[in-house]
């Protein structure tokens, strides 16, 4: 099995081909309403894909056509580096997925529910059955639930219940669909090691998620959804790297520290009341702040400022995590 | 939660050959990991499969007995499904609940009720237990035994679809052609088990009250009880293959909605709306092509010798009912978005 770790570090070139891979996927829905446009979807092997975008704005139908749920109204896709749906039954048993939370009998308990699942899977070895259901649940932390009916779960419980079912095989790709729903911040920590740690072994993750702090820690590669339609798709060193890192100057002479800045090349240079802010371009900061000193500037702050991912989010969709209509 | 090198992971390293040789070899090593792309035949996928699906099933498909051992597996889940639902236990307990009534009502008016209008064969319960089975049967025909194939067949999509279990099940993935036939399966083993019940009770009530002996069959000949107990199960059988049809009309309905209850009704109003369209005189031409139609025709098996005059035009409509529902269930669900 290719596993290029490689793929995802540098954020140009992809080597070991992608895990998912979509051409112009369309959904149209019998109302009319384009829910996914033409959508190419490039997830290298390896990595760790967050799938950003407002509530509405089509990431879970995409999901939901990459798992053969739905059907696309035009174009198609690969998983794994094979034709879906055609090549659904040797494609997704390598696939663990969680899709708009977890759904399993409420009057079954949690791993008769996984043992269900796992009757249910034609290329499982039943044999190895009780040994995979107990390590999918020691590996999110369930162990002690026991035989406890579904119905019982707190939403935390269930959602790590629905984390293992996906992890019940060896997998190649994870498909998590806001995995972190419902967990209380240790849980959240968990799921976060968890998935790291998934993608350390070569398991390539697609994580669909609403909290900017999870792309920040766990992500190498970011695709932002609007309005049906992916309006950015690159690894995040490369995101960040579009945007420049800002200069911010405070001092009470704001005129006589834009000057400097101005002669040492800096672009974007805006003064205020307090200070002055600009580009840092290529500058080096520690060369900035011995000038602005020879200049008689009274430096009270010196701050390069990167740009956080909800600043580049927000410049992206223009708009906070609202619901697109 | 654990650390990084327990078994699940450790699976995952397992290798693209080992897949190969787990599809080829049931007695193969013990872990079957993820098919790897692009290598070997693995399992036949996609529309085209579905013929082999069912094939599996009849244990063809090239012999493929893993297969075979696969849908087992999930036929017995499917089951084991059926088996823990407590709902399903308080149906069953309403279908027990009628041969007890009646040979209990029946023993207590000492002096019979062998006058006077009542439904079939009640009159013979007094002189063979074995007609407290029979009387039963035709009892829970108009309503609780279409009330109970619907439960269940219509349950079967909607049920899944309504907790949101069926998109888990078709990313496993489960192909949708095997999960309608391994469900309609369970649904022809769960029906035969609450008959079988019924009839098995209805015996042993009936004979500890009434005694067994010969049995009196309508043309007014005498048979043994051995013989009355095939004549028994052949009428068992009869009237699982004509619910198990109409379950067909379940299964469809099943795939229609997202609400099980619904689909449930709607299937049991079918039953109710062709029971009554068969009373009308002047629907005549349109009877014996209604689904309910050819459900009493049971009785012919009671004759001797026993005539197949009007249980084989039933047998047809079974055959036709079940065809044609469940090839409408399958074009549904076949291309159906699964958005629940």
């Amino acid at each position: 099995m290719n596993r290029a770790r490689g793929a995802c570090s540098a954020g140009g070139e992809v080597s070991g081909g992608y895990a998912v891979r979509t051409h112009r996927l369309t959904k149209r829905f019998r109302s009319g309403q384009v829910a996914v446009n033409s959508v190419d979807l490039a997830v290298p092997r390896g990595c760790v894909y967050g799938f950003l975008g407002p509530n509405g704005s089509g990431k879970t139908t995409t999901i939901r056509m990459l798992l053969g749920l739905i059907r696309p109204t035009a174009g198609g896709h690969e998983l794994l580096g094979m034709p879906m749906p055609g090549q659904a039954g040797r494609v997704l048993p390598a696939v663990g997925s969680l899709v708009e939370g977890p759904a399993f009998h409420p009057y079954l308990s949690g791993p008769a529910n996984l043992r269900r699942l796992d009757a249910a899977d034609r290329t499982a070895d039943p044999r190895t059955t009780g040994r995979r259901i107990a390590a999918a649940l020691d590996r999110v932390g369930l162990s002690a639930a026991g035989n406890k009916r579904y119905r019982n779960y707190s939403l935390g419980m269930r959602q790590r219940l629905a984390i293992a079912a996906a992890l019940l095989r060896p997998r190649e790709l994870l498909v998590l669909d806001e995995p972190t729903n419902g967990l209380d911040p240790q849980g959240t920590r968990e799921v976060r090691s968890l998935v790291t740690r998934l993608s350390q072994e070569g398991v390539t993750v697609l994580l669909s998620t609403h909290l900017l702090s999870e792309v920040e820690q766990v992500c190498t590669h970011v695709g932002v959804m609007r309005a049906g339609s992916l309006i950015t798709q690159s690894s995040l060193v490369h995101l960040r790297g579009s945007t420049g890192t800002r200069l911010r100057v405070e001092t009470s002479r704001p005129e006589a520290a834009s000057a400097v800045l101005i002669e040492h090349g800096l672009d974007g240079v805006v003064q205020d009341r307090d200070g002055v802010l600009a580009e840092l371009g290529s500058n080096e900061p520690e060369t900035l702040v011995p000038a602005l000193v020879r200049a008689d500037v009274p430096v009270r702050g010196f701050a390069c400022v990167r740009p956080t991912l909800e600043d580049l989010f927000v410049s992206l969709t223009g708009e906070g995590f609202d619901v697109d209509g | 939660m654990s650390t990084a090198d327990d078994p699940v992971t450790a699976e995952s390293r397992g290798g693209g050959s080992a897949s190969e040789r787990g599809e080829a070899d049931p007695e193969g090593p013990a872990s079957v990991p993820a098919v790897p792309p692009g290598t070997g035949t693995g399992t036949p996928t996609g529309r085209a499969a579905a013929g082999c699906a069912s094939a599996d099933l009849a244990g063809g498909c090239g012999g493929r007995r893993s297969g075979l051992r696969a849908d087992l597996r999930l036929l017995g889940s499917e089951i084991l499904l059926h088996l823990v639902r407590r709902r399903n236990w308080a149906g069953v307990g309403v279908l027990l609940s009628v041969p007890i009534i009646i040979a209990v009502c029946v023993r207590l008016a000492s002096d019979g009720a062998t006058d006077g209008p009542g439904p079939v064969f009640l009159a013979s319960v007094t002189d063979n237990g074995l007609f407290v089975a029979l009387v039963s049967l035709s009892m829970e025909m108009p309503l609780f035994l279409p009330l109970a194939i619907a439960t269940i067949s219509a349950d079967a999509i909607a049920g899944e679809a309504n907790t949101g279990t069926l998109r888990y099940l078709l990313t496993v993935p489960v192909h949708r052609t095997r999960l309608l036939i391994v469900k309609y399966l369970a649904v022809v083993v769960a029906f035969a088990g609450a008959l079988l019940l019924v009839a098995v009770v209805g015996v042993v009530v009936g004979v500890s009250l009434f005694g067994g002996g010969q049995l009196t069959t309508l043309s007014g000949t005498q048979i043994s009880f051995g013989a009355g107990l095939w004549r028994l199960a052949l009428v068992c059988l009869y009237i699982e293959m004509c619910f198990v049809a109409f379950g067909a009309i379940g299964m469809f309905v099943s795939t229609l909605t997202e609400q099980p209850i619904g689909a449930v009704i709607a299937t049991v109003a079918v039953a109710m709306v062709s029971q009554i369209l068969d009373t009308v005189p002047q629907l005549d031409g349109v009877h014996a092509y209604l689904p309910t139609h050819h459900w009493m025709a049971y009785v012919d098996l009671l004759r001797d010798p026993f005539t197949t005059m009007s249980i084989r035009p039933g047998i047809l409509s079974a055959l036709a009912y079940a065809a044609i529902f469940l090839s409408a269930a399958w074009a549904r669900f076949g291309d159906k978005d699964v958005t629940c």
